[in-house]
């Protein structure tokens, strides 16, 4: 049993559906990109200096009362299905998960901090908040930087601040980002202007996951692009502005589709569940899409579930295929997966009825 | 933020693709979207798109001399920085300073922090930063005619500055 197992039967934080507007903000994150001084940037840091960086900072957060509870794992300890895990939950990233080198992450137990060593930076914390919570998330995350920064040494310039790899995150190196729930904004083709008028605003919007290409499923994860010159508070606040404006634009869309197209919309859910609880092979993306149009009618309560709320939001991670060969206890290929995913599904969703 | 492919149009469509164990960010609007299909992963590269940014203001200066330049730190040249777009060590800040700035200006519209600071920096490092505070809070008090309080932040400055004068004369 590897030790990233502890997390498989919970909801990953970010994934509890609980907290303000959840039902449209899934979920907030703030991360913050630190570098330790005396050491140079990971591209030109010899594998030695690696492995010390990865001792230093277990120390560090072994004093340090926001992460001491926290599991310390080091790459070498994790297996490539124990990363590939890891990245499904958003506790590290892809380029974490597969780069070569000495690398570790020091997660909570309850999934609310990530501390990642030797991504791009030296340090990458983040910190994770069920619903529209960016300021809880600021609480969480300043306390803990400061702690590590009493154990650690961090590169700071007076006038650029916090030095980075890339010059694109120096400053605050801060980037605040809310995974929203989008369903009824792409369904009306409404999404794109929002888009747009994010983009210009200087904030950039993703995919589910994150450095992935493709919006999966109506989720649409919005960040700030500009990490200098502006107070770390006031970035986030300009963020939960314009994330204000995109929960009102989605709620109008979802009046809309109820009032005005009420058939066609019921015709997509329903279709939506038929498929999801009789299909015998499915692809996590397909799922994903249909998993979400459900969701919308379960918040808008045109279906009817006894799902809990934690068997429900565990489903969008339990289909991905780490999870899947996880709780299966064995590898699966491709089209295995497909077979196992869609069992799964119907299991579950038997809890709703036609 | 426009279109990296055309220029002109704004950009809706961010990639944040893997080439080459490299992290690469391309910003496209609809139409070069989908001109380009699925292929454009090997036509971009954050490195060079970072360079071209600092280049537009350094169109003059011999693109050669600036590319051999070395950080005497930790030994990356600003060649290597253009293929990877990561810098190698903090120094690499001073040593590439001269491309950096306008690069650092354009892509986000600041030259200055202004966020939190450590607590464990040196007494001028801190109080380079706090006179910067002061003096970003005088510009704003300015813009928005408090000249009560622009005028306070005025004098607070030029205390500061005259015990800096004074520190240095002894």
């Amino acid at each position: 049993m590897s030790q990233v197992d502890v997390f498989i039967n919970q909801t990953a934080e970010w994934l509890r559906a609980a907290g303000p507007d959840s039902d449209i903000v899934v979920s907030s994150r703030l991360r913050l990109a630190r570098n330790i001084s005396g050491f140079p940037f990971l591209q030109k840091m010899s594998v030695p200096q690696q492995q010390e960086v990865v001792e230093k900072v277990k120390v560090a957060t072994e004093t340090c009362v926001g992460l001491k509870e926290a599991y310390y794992l080091r790459s070498t300890d994790l297996s490539e299905l124990d990363r590939q895990f890891l990245v499904e939950r958003h506790l590290i990233s892809r380029e974490h998960a597969t780069e070569g080198g000495s690398k570790a992450v020091a997660i909570t137990p309850d999934e609310v901090v990530s501390l990642m060593i030797l991504e791009e930076d030296h340090l990458r914390l983040q910190t994770f908040q069920s619903g529209f919570s960016l300021g809880e998330a600021w609480k969480i995350i300043d306390v803990i930087d400061n702690e590590l920064e009493a154990e650690l040494d961090f590169s700071f310039n007076p006038n650029l601040g916090y030095l980075t790899a890339c010059p694109t995150n120096v400053g605050t190196g801060l980037r605040a980002s809310c995974m929203l729930h989008l369903p009824s904004l792409v369904l009306t083709k409404q999404v794109h202007k929002v888009l747009q008028a994010l983009t210009k605003l200087n904030f950039a919007a993703r995919g589910l996951y994150g450095e992935g290409t493709q919006a999966t499923g109506n989720f649409f994860q919005f960040s700030n692009q500009i990490t200098l010159g502006q107070r770390e508070e006031e970035m986030i606040d300009n963020l939960e502005r314009v994330i204000r404006q995109v929960i009102a634009h989605e709620k109008e869309a979802r009046q809309f589709l109820r009032s005005k197209r009420k058939v066609k919309f019921e015709d997509q859910i329903w279709r939506a569940v038929g498929t999801l609880k009789s299909s015998r092979i499915i692809s996590s993306s397909e799922a994903t899409q249909l998993l979400s149009l459900v969701e919308l009618g379960i918040d808008m309560d045109l279906v009817k579930s006894s799902l809990t709320q934690q068997e429900w939001s565990g489903l969008f991670l339990l289909i991905q295929p780490a999870h899947l060969q996880k709780i299966n206890k064995k590898k699966l290929n491709s089209s295995e997966r497909d077979i196992c995913r869609a069992d799964l599904i119907r299991e579950r969703l038997k809890k709703i009825t036609l | 933020m426009n279109c990296n492919v055309c220029g002109v149009n704004e950009a809706t469509i961010h990639l944040t693709e893997i080439v080459n164990n490299q992290m690469v960010e391309i910003h496209l609007c609809d139409t070069c979207a989908q001109e380009k299909g699925t292929d454009f992963k090997t036509h971009f590269n954050l490195g060079d798109l970072l360079m071209g940014l600092s280049s537009l203001d350094q169109a003059n200066a011999s693109s050669e001399k600036r590319l051999a330049k070395v950080c005497p730190n930790c030994g990356m040249s600003y060649e290597e920085f253009g293929k990877s777009g990561r810098l190698g060590c903090s120094e690499c800040y001073e040593a590439f300073a001269k491309m950096l700035l306008p690069l650092i200006q354009r892509v986000q519209r600041a030259t200055h922090h202004l966020g939190k600071k450590p607590t464990k920096i040196s007494r001028s490092v801190r109080t380079t930063y706090d006179l910067r505070l002061l003096q970003d809070r005088l510009r704003k008090s300015v813009d928005s005619e408090e000249f009560e309080k622009a005028a306070m932040l005025r004098d607070e400055i030029k205390r500061i500055e005259d015990r800096l004068k004074k520190g240095k004369k002894k």
